[in-house]
């Protein structure tokens, strides 16, 4: 009913070819863009604009990042903390060392500051693979934490190695209240979303997808290996390390390297896991049920059960709902939250004759 | 049927949430918790709040309040994470009538994250024995309290302490001190001043990382035994602490000579350790044991009713659970403090809290009142200074528990304060923060 597409026919390849090719998507995801947009910062407070919505957008943006590289290229990772923290702590030099550096400029040399090092910790992946792979990414995540607490250097000196960002000024313009923050998280995250989406369907993405379901065959068809699994890094990186950037400008204000420890690298694989590997999609939603659902946990139970449960308890119980929900998605649909909406979307497209 | 179930839900979240601010109106100060009782820490953070839930029980069941304010609180878990801390701190902002009164985090992780948010929401925070150093300058920073003592202050009162036993200061001339800490932020925080007290007083300081968590200290405690040092200072951190007790016990160094930081000083860090820890010494602004009035009257006029908040009840008197009582005394003090100026048996607002945390004078003769005469040490908070003591104890682990071996140590205040103020004044110049002049301030 929802999706019916009788009279929707593709004239040309343009057509055919674009983005969201059902008109129903593309008017969802339009009008998705102007509720984020419009009506979030008119009708959200505070409270949900600081606390909710710039982590989601900022660890959405992370996930993706890991998603490119383990969902699309196949490469697992456990270094992505790391990388986020290469961004932050490039930015804030960036900026704290060059005179008049524009705050946009400099969130890109985070974000390649942090493909740098992540081509350097992939070099790795030409020789080993899978989990072997991951254990090799470990070592980007400890070596790195370890660098930026152990020399003064990239903190500019600060006394416990902890960085203060400095304020984000675009065109004289002072992003300092939550609304502009917000504004200026959500148009970074959208166009860089957009990028991914454009990326993973063209040959890069192709190419990706070869290596990650065979390499062997891929490098037969005359795909370079060496090449599209550095450039997988390097996006990836990239992309966190925005990520991480944003993650001190706009959201945090204040970060030191222990922040982006190994528990923050596996929180964002298990996000594109439950929401999905190798789906864009799959990434916001999985950055939604990781950083939000404690949340939700944590309000519900303050709010119903304090008193009747010993403190200890209810503070527990949260972390058990949330596994045991974890394990509920998983054994419903390994393959994420996505592939449930994808499989929710088949049903409602063929609907009502599903035969 | 399930749209029932779901309407009934709704109405049910809808009418909690109506009653919750009806509730709100009455004569009541909110106080926000951001706690962690899961993960690494719980130990600390269900020891530490639950002392503090304990003394605002205690406040309300035998006084009836502060001045009939009664004290309300709302629990949040922030895991001891970062992002958690700042949600926490965003949700419990607003709630109670008059909002939050205080932020107390118990992690330096969140107290640096939030520390530009409390500036600008005006809400005090209150970060007792962990947090940022250079904020005990007042001047730049307003809004945070590290008080009792910093860092800095309790690495100085460490040195004197060991100067003490080595029969005075100028006695530490061209002894070994080893520094074996753990390698983040918090363990790097008592280099800058040890070194500073090293050419002070002429003994040799040798620094020795523990990579996070420390539970392999092998190659260190090889180190050690081949610097043959005079003392080790511990400044560890959960299953680090330990882990070192045994590996010296192991290595032959005796732990008499072994002083610890106050987070390597609570019962969580000895008995594991089992034999190894008797005679570890470490430092702390507050002191174990049931003994003190404050501590029996919670026992008679909370537990005695089943109000208490800690499950296992042989807690009660630890050093952690202690420490939150004294995080008690400090809120409920600055609160009376600031009725006294803004009207009595009326709820205040963050900012006037505020001024109470500043204005805030704990002397002997109160503390006596209070039935905490021993139990922490005199502070006196002002514009300028944030710290208001500086003071430890220190107290020595019999096998069983800890017993207070020395009086109140002061700190080097001539060698830190400076060093606040350079780094303070740093860090305003970055921020194009203008200190306060308190001269002015009221």
């Amino acid at each position: 009913m929802l999706y019916r597409e009788a009279g929707q026919f593709k004239t040309s390849y343009a057509a055919d070819q674009q983005i969201f090719p059902i008109r129903q998507d593309r008017i969802a995801i339009g009008l998705i863009l102007v509720v984020a947009a419009l009506v979030v910062p008119m009708v959200a407070s505070e409270y949900w604009i600081k606390a909710i919505l710039i982590p989601f957008l900022i660890f959405s943006l992370a996930a993706l990042g890991l998603n490119i590289l383990t969902g699309y290229a196949g490469q697992l990772s456990l270094g992505s903390a790391a990388f986020m923290a290469v961004g932050a702590f490039a930015a804030y030099n960036f900026m704290g060392r060059i005179e008049g550096m524009p705050v946009l400029l400099a969130f890109v040399g985070g974000g390649l500051s942090a493909a740098a090092v992540g081509i350097l910790f992939g070099l790795p992946s030409l020789r080993i693979k899978g989990f072997y792979l991951a254990v090799a990414t470990l070592a980007a995540q400890f070596f790195i934490v370890w660098a930026l607490t152990k020399f003064g250097w990239f903190s500019m000196d600060s006394s416990s190695g902890v960085i203060t960002a400095q304020e984000i000024q675009i065109l004289g313009y002072r992003f300092d209240t939550p609304i502009s923050l917000y504004l200026l998280v959500l148009t970074i995250v959208a166009v860089m979303a957009l990028a991914a989406k454009n990326m993973v369907r063209s040959s890069v993405g192709r190419a990706w997808m070869a290596v990650r379901d065979m390499d062997v065959a891929a490098e037969v068809i005359g795909i370079r290996i060496m090449h599209t699994k550095l450039l997988a890094f390097a996006i990836s990186s990239f992309y966190c390390g925005v990520a991480g950037a944003l993650y001190a400008y706009a959201y945090l204000g204040t970060v030191e390297p222990e922040g982006f420890n190994l528990d923050l690298s596996f929180k964002i694989l298990f996000m594109i896991i439950i929401g999905g590997v190798g789906s864009i999609m799959g990434s916001f939603l999985g950055a939604a049920f990781i950083v939000l659902l404690p949340i939700f946990l944590d309000v519900l139970i303050q709010d119903f059960l304090t008193g009747l449960l010993p403190p200890s308890i209810s503070s527990n119980l949260q972390l058990m709902v949330f596994g045991g929900l974890i394990i509920f998605f998983l054994i419903v649909e390994p393959h994420g939250l996505a592939r449930l909406w994808q499989i929710g979307k088949e049903k409602l497209r063929l609907w009502p004759f599903p035969h | 049927m399930k749209v029932k179930t779901i309407a009934l839900f709704a109405a049910a979240v809808a009418s909690a949430a109506v009653s919750g601010s009806v509730l709100a109106q009455a004569k009541e100060q909110f106080i926000g918790l951001p706690s962690y009782r899961v993960g690494p820490y719980a130990a600390g953070g269900s020891g530490i709040y639950g002392g503090w839930i304990d003394y605002m029980t205690l406040v309300n069941e035998r006084d009836g309040g502060i001045n009939g304010v009664k004290l309300t609180w709302e629990e949040c878990e922030t895991e001891y994470n970062n992002a958690r801390g700042v949600e926490c701190y965003e949700r419990l902002k607003k709630k109670g009538a008059t909002g939050n009164t205080t932020f107390q985090p118990l992690s330096t992780g969140i107290t640096y994250s939030v520390l530009d948010k409390v500036a600008q929401d005006k809400i005090p925070m209150v970060t007792i024995g962990y947090g940022r150093t250079d904020a005990a300058d007042g001047r730049v920073f307003p809004w945070v309290f590290p008080m009792i003592t910093t860092y800095w202050s309790q690495a100085t009162g460490m040195v004197k302490y060991i100067g003490q036993k080595e029969g005075g200061l100028d006695k530490l001339k061209g002894k070994k001190i080893v520094y074996l800490y753990h390698d983040s932020a918090f363990g790097k925080e008592g280099i800058p001043v040890l070194e500073k007290q090293a050419a002070k007083h002429g003994f040799n300081l040798k620094t020795i990382p523990v990579a996070h968590p420390g539970n392999e200290q092998q190659s260190q405690w090889l180190t050690i035994r081949q610097e043959r040092p005079d003392w080790v200072i511990l400044w560890g951190w959960g299953v680090m602490n330990p882990t070192a007790l045994k590996a010296a016990a192991k290595t032959g160094f005796p732990r008499e000579k072994m002083v610890g930081v106050w987070w390597s000083g609570a019962e969580e860090d000895t008995v594991p350790a089992g034999d190894a820890a008797k005679g570890f010494t470490a430092a702390g602004f507050n002191v174990a044991g049931t003994n003190y009035p404050v501590v029996k009257a919670i026992q008679d006029n909370v537990y005695k009713k089943n109000k208490g908040n800690m499950e296992d009840k042989s807690r009660v008197g630890s050093v952690y659970y202690n420490r939150g009582v004294v995080h008690g005394i400090i809120t409920v003090e600055a609160i009376r403090v600031a009725q006294e100026k803004f009207g009595k048996g009326k709820p205040l607002t963050a900012e006037q809290a505020r001024w109470g945390f500043e204005h805030l004078h704990i002397d002997a003769k109160r503390l006596k009142e209070l039935g905490a005469e021993g139990f922490m040490p005199d502070l006196a908070i002002t514009c300028a200074d944030h710290e208001g003591s500086g003071k430890v104890k220190f107290q020595q682990w019999d096998g069983k528990a800890w017993k207070v071996v020395s009086d109140w140590v002061d700190a080097d205040k001539d060698m830190v304060r400076p060093m606040i103020e350079e780094s303070a004044g740093k860090y305003a110049k970055e921020k194009g923060i203008t200190p306060r002049d308190c001269s002015k301030e009221g």
